[in-house]
């Protein structure tokens, strides 16, 4: 769960980091106050949950109040990647000597988070990671040990900070730490991370992201940010077939079926699913050279119009020729229902399920009868004997074949 | 638009059985059968949502329900 940038900045705060004495705006007039009582040259910030606004014009400078409500009115009506602001931040303009960035992340394949630092913020940590790799300080950290100030230190080390710039970012990193681990997050980022010219650390700006799994262990700090229980936050707006598959999805009360396919262009549909074995099953899919077209979860002994209804949704995306329709694990979702409801699914739209299935790979319940009506149809399948890795080299074999 | 890959038929002489037909609509998970006032009445388009459950054939006389798969010729 992705928090705007004026809810990450009072989290920051809330921790112990000096941040700018900045105000929270939700109209042109409160904007104008807040720069008033700020009293001196200010940054206008669209407060959207997408990246880009520097760009998109949803950043903007200001000398006066009345300068600051102007923009304030003009960000509030801008739209940003599809986005429109919850409202505006007016930021002082800080009188910056250097700009730095500290950063918590989740490491997915250490299982720890990990600390990040660079001496050269304000852009990309990304590309800072690419091109100057010798900026950026890394150490992880152990969510079941104590947190010790001094691991910090060590990662500002690394990028040639010393003195007392160190002594005074080190409390910094380190609060982030903490607040990573206290808040359940995924990302915590400062960026950039201001040495001003009096020598003092500020935040200028923050990135969160909460574990959405976490918020029931977090209400303390949804109510303190003032978010209901029923507010969903995503990183982007639902894509059409996203929309179209959360809509077969709750008509329908059998079975579980998702569907994201924003950030995905590939040209191989995935109906895919079992015991969390979508991501694996989408690794295997790129381990193979393969590009999928979409990311999808089904399961849970869905109907067969509820199997069809996602399969018709991935076929219908622009590019998709084939569809791989695999379970990484021995499930009770029956096989029969779901290969009914992809063949259905091919045949609605006037296609051969023998060309447009690449694999049928579903172990489970009712496998038997499920490979008769697959044999009947002329689908390539195949058992649990088969690892999912070969089912998807197959698939991805079938799909460039026909691209070729 | 009848079934893909199921299809039921109910003998001519059970068709106007009330009582037959209140029991199938009640018995099938997936709401194949419907009873009407004029009997049992297939809703061709849940058939197949057929779970070859057998509860049909329980609930009616033997050879008053037919529940066919389509794929391999074969019935329940």
């Amino acid at each position: 769960m992705r928090l705007f940038e004026f809810e990450s900045r009072q989290i920051v705060k809330d921790a112990g980091i000096p941040v700018t004495n900045y105000g929270y705006a939700l109209s042109a007039e409160e904007a104008r106050s807040a720069a008033a009582e700020i009293g001196g040259p200010v940054v206008i910030k669209s407060q959207v949950l997408t990246g880009g606004r520097m760009k998109a014009g949803g950043v903007k400078f200001a000398d006066t109040p009345e300068e600051a409500a102007a923009h304030a009115a003009e960000i509030l009506e801008l739209e940003i990647g599809g986005h429109m602001p919850r409202g505006v931040l007016v930021d002082p303009k800080a009188e910056v000597e250097q700009e730095y960035y500290a950063g918590i992340v989740w490491d997915g394949t250490r299982k720890q988070p990990m600390m990040l630092f660079s001496d050269m913020g304000g852009i990309d940590i990304e590309e800072v990671a690419e091109q100057h790799p010798d900026h950026v300080g890394r150490g992880h950290f152990s969510n079941l040990l104590p947190f010790s100030d001094f691991q910090a230190k060590q990662v500002i080390a690394q990028t040639g900070v010393t003195g007392s710039e160190l002594n005074r970012a080190t409390p910094i990193l380190a609060a982030l730490a903490r607040l990573f681990q206290t808040c359940d997050m995924t990302l915590a980022e400062i960026n950039p991370l201001a040495r001003l010219s009096d020598g003092r650390f500020v935040a200028l700006d923050a990135h969160m992201d909460l574990e959405d799994e976490a918020r029931p262990r977090q209400k303390a700090l949804m109510a303190q940010l003032g978010i209901p229980a029923e507010e969903q936050r995503e990183a982007h707006e639902a894509t059409p077939f996203e929309t179209a598959v959360t809509a077969i999805d709750s008509a329908d009360h059998r079975g579980v079926i998702q569907g994201k396919d924003a950030g995905f262009h590939g040209n191989i549909g995935l109906v895919i699913g079992a015991g969390g074995g979508s991501l694996t099953l989408t690794d295997a899919v790129r381990s193979q050279g393969g590009k999928p077209a979409n990311y999808s979860e089904i399961g849970g002994n869905p109907s067969v119009a509820k199997a069809c209804g996602l399969a018709k949704a991935v076929l219908e995306k622009d590019g998709v020729e084939k569809i791989a329709v695999m379970m990484s694990i021995v499930s009770n979702t029956r096989v029969d229902i779901v290969a009914r409801g992809v063949i259905k699914a091919c045949l609605e739209l006037g296609k051969d399920p023998g060309e447009t299935i690449a694999i049928f790979r579903i172990p489970g319940a009712w496998e038997e009868e499920g490979f008769k009506i697959l044999d009947h149809y002329g689908v390539e399948y195949c058992d649990r004997s088969v690892s999912m890795h070969e089912a998807a080299r197959r698939a991805v074999e079938k799909v460039q074949g026909a691209a070729a | 638009m009848p079934g893909i890959f199921i299809d039921v038929e109910v003998a001519a002489d059970a068709r106007s059985d009330a009582t037959l037909a209140a029991k199938l609509e009640e018995v099938c998970p997936v709401d194949i059968f419907a009873a009407t006032e004029s009997g049992v009445e297939i809703v061709e388009q849940n058939l197949d949502e057929c779970v070859l459950c057998r509860l049909c054939l329980d609930a009616a006389p033997p050879g008053a329900v037919r529940v066919i798969k389509l794929y391999d010729g074969t019935e329940l």
